[in-house]
């Protein structure tokens, strides 16, 4: 059996999908932070499987961007939830909902 | 230098004189007063200059420019010289010109002697304009200018209510007039397409039915602006109150020229009411009556309802109102009896004998010092004899005695109603005798017997610049029916050369009892009676008898049967619904149902909404996606 783009492609959806499921679904912000990150690389294994099976290189060059933005991101988004931590001494969703009137 | 440019001049003097008193000689007022009085004079002259040197029949001048041009629509600025504006002109500049020498005299040591000359040139001039406007807009333009300067000079004394709240008056009951009048020169520009008098009445004489059905409409229309002026019921209420103004005022404003501006404009625009008579469907059940038989009966009954008031009035001038009103009533009636010169020829002797009956009055005022009632005078026969000679010259032209100039245009008039309309002659006849009863009450409560008042006791001629204009004026009241003002304004209506032109002076006296003796026999019969009714009840008087005779009757009348009250309550109760509606509209529509209707709207989709917003993340998150699948959706499902 050879691999195909599609098993690729069935890969990363699986992948998206349970990245989206723990964001809906969880309730610790680190955990949701986590399948966040998730997400990211379905789409990067996504466009790997592409350039791939295209010849052409574009979409890495893609990939590259998105793993460096990636890191920023997280970088500010772990500083975030810290700070956040160390004012509320809770990481859950539910006891964050200072945004309703 | 054309003929016709002459006119400019004359327009214009009084103009120039009000502008320079206001703007640069108010300080000195004897200054002021000379300009005034040194224009009008000009005028005068420049007037009389004009009517010398025209021949008979008279030409057709008119000199114009163009003021503004609308696409299709286009203005001119013009002047018309006929018999009509000469005639008018003459009476504007002559008689005015009296009053603004007896107005030096009058008014002196008033405080706003230079502002009150203003006043005189600025409505002089505003007058003019009417006169020889030859095209409607222009004249509408004069006739509200003459509505303003009547304001301003029935509230010349501000400072007293009653002369503030009276001008306002006469300016609001004007008003309703003039609105009529411009929606008449509106719909007669709509269906003839022109303003100038000149094409309109070539319009008509080509064709009597252009104006279609619209034709007894435009002529009412047209008529509400001189029933505003002219003080025609209903609109009559505003010229008593005018009285308000200093007393020279009501005798060029409110006796002699002013009001006299709805006949003369009627007179100017006769053409109209030859029209074939038509009305709209709306109005298809007053079929059969013309537009001319409604303005007769509306100066009729304005007379005769003047005339029963005037006999209960004690205040001088307001019985000289009263008698003006009825006066006007009878010019009007004229007009739609289809005599335009017979109304012409009053308004012509009227402004004589009028302007020297409020003069006259005046001078009584003067003397009394601002003692108005004629039952506080009595006696001033002796005292003041140029004035008392002078006065009867006025009531006897004004009840219509031969050979006084009012016997002839008062005959001309009786003459055209029994020609025409006999319950309207009798009724004329009535108002004649009327007439009489009062303008003799006036004599000898006011004039003979004993003074009733100390400062009557007092009363002395008053100075030669009142008195003389008084004397000028006797003059044309006494004569102006032997000068053939007649024949001369009968050119303006008929094409046919005048052959009464050529009648002396003496066939001239004797005229109206060659033909129409019925007419003058009544309107000599109307005088006998009025005279002895007078002489019967009041030679003697120390009160007046009829309030004891007739209470209800006399109080009824006393109280001009109500009309101002009447009309304060029609005002205060349409002013109310009006306001009612006003507020229910405003409470319900506005703040009910547009305010708290968006209100409300915006208010539900607010509560909606907010539902969505729960402040949990992961519901943002979980419609964010459902957003995006959405969206997926919509894009992929065609591709």
């Amino acid at each position: 059996m050879t691999v195909g783009l599609e098993h690729y492609l069935m890969v990363s959806a699986l992948l998206f999908s349970l990245g989206l499921l723990g964001v809906i679904m969880r309730r610790n912000l680190l955990i949701i932070y986590m399948s966040l990150e998730l997400m990211l690389n379905a789409a990067n294994l996504a466009l790997v499987a592409f350039s791939r099976f295209n010849n052409k290189l574009d979409a890495q060059v893609m990939v590259f961007f998105i793993i460096t933005v990636a890191a920023a991101e997280v970088s500010v988004g772990l500083a975030l939830i810290v700070a956040l931590y160390r004012k509320r001494q809770t990481t859950h969703v539910e006891d964050l909902t200072s945004m309703r009137l | 230098m054309h003929l016709t440019d002459f006119a400019w001049f004359i327009l214009f003097l009084p103009l120039l004189a009000a502008a320079v008193i206001t703007l640069f000689t108010q300080q000195d007022a004897k200054f002021s007063a000379q300009l005034s009085i040194g224009a009008i004079a000009a005028s005068f002259c420049i007037s009389l200059a004009l009517f010398i040197s025209v021949g008979t029949p008279m030409p057709v001048e008119s000199t114009s420019f163009t003021w503004l041009s609308v696409g299709s629509f286009v203005v001119d600025f013009g002047l018309r010289l006929d018999p009509l504006s000469l005639l008018m002109m003459l009476i504007v500049t002559g008689v005015g010109g009296a009053i603004h020498v007896y107005s030096y005299g009058y008014m002196s040591g008033d405080s706003g002697f230079s502002r009150y000359f203003a006043g005189l040139s600025l409505f002089t001039f505003s007058m003019l304009g009417i006169v020889l406007a030859n095209n409607f807009v222009t004249m509408f333009i004069f006739w509200e200018l003459v509505g303003v300067s009547s304001y301003l000079l029935i509230g010349f004394w501000y400072d007293r209510a009653s002369a503030a709240d009276a001008a306002k008056k006469a300016f609001l009951t004007n008003r309703l007039g003039d609105f009529g009048f411009m929606l008449g020169i509106l719909l007669l520009w709509a269906t003839l397409g022109s303003v100038n008098f000149d094409q309109l009445q070539k319009a008509l004489l080509s064709n009597p039915g252009a104006l279609g059905i619209w034709s007894s409409v435009a002529g009412l229309l047209i008529f509400c602006g001189a029933m505003g002026k002219s003080a025609q019921f209903p609109l009559h209420v505003w010229l008593p109150d005018a009285m308000e103004g200093p007393t020279p005022v009501s005798a060029l404003i409110h006796a002699a020229t002013m009001v006299a501006a709805g006949v003369y404009m009627l007179c100017r625009v006769f053409f109209l009411y030859n029209a074939t008579p038509a009305w709209p469907e709306a109005l298809a059940f007053l079929h059969g009556v013309t537009a001319l038989d409604i303005i007769a009966w509306i100066g009729g009954f304005t007379s005769l309802l003047a005339a029963v008031i005037a006999i209960q009035q004690n205040d001088i001038k307001r019985i000289l109102a009263y008698s003006t009103l009825s006066q006007l009533g009878y010019m009007i009636m004229a007009v739609g009896l289809s005599g335009p010169t017979p109304a012409m020829y009053h308004l012509t002797t009227h402004a004589f004998f009028k302007a020297l009956l409020f003069l006259g009055a005046g001078a009584v005022i003067y003397a009394a010092h601002h003692e108005q009632d004629i039952w506080k005078m009595g006696g001033l026969r002796e005292k003041m004899p140029w004035t008392y000679r002078t006065f009867l010259v006025g009531t006897l032209a004004l009840c219509g005695v031969p050979p006084f100039s009012g016997f002839f245009s008062k005959d001309a008039i009786l003459a055209t109603a029994s020609d025409h309309n006999i319950a309207l002659f009798i009724l004329a006849a009535l108002v004649a005798m009327l007439t009489t009863f009062y303008m003799f009450r006036l004599i000898f409560v006011a004039f003979t017997g004993p003074a009733r008042s100390e400062v009557v006791e007092h009363a002395h001629e008053p100075p030669r610049v009142m008195t003389a204009p008084l004397m000028l004026l006797a003059v044309p009241s006494l004569l102006a029916g032997l000068w053939g003002i007649n024949a001369f304004i009968s050119q303006q209506f008929t094409s046919a050369p005048a052959e009464a032109a050529s009648l002396g002076w003496l066939d001239e006296a004797f005229a109206p009892f060659g033909h129409a003796p019925l007419a003058a026999m009544v309107g000599l019969g109307a005088v006998v009676f009025g005279f002895s009714f007078a002489y019967s009840l009041y030679a003697n008087a120390a009160t007046d008898p009829i309030p004891q005779r007739f209470q209800t009757l006399s109080r009824v009348i006393r109280n001009r049967f109500y009309f101002d009250e009447i009309y304060a309550k029609l005002i205060a109760i349409t002013h109310e619904a009006l306001a009612r509606l006003a507020n229910w509209f405003d409470h319900w529509i506005i703040s009910g149902f547009a305010i708290k209707g968006i209100h409300g709207t915006v208010e539900i989709f607010g509560r909606a909404l907010r539902l969505a917003q729960t402040g949990n993340l992961q519901t943002y998150a979980f419609l964010f996606v459902l957003g995006v699948a959405v969206v997926l959706y919509a894009v992929l499902r065609h591709g």
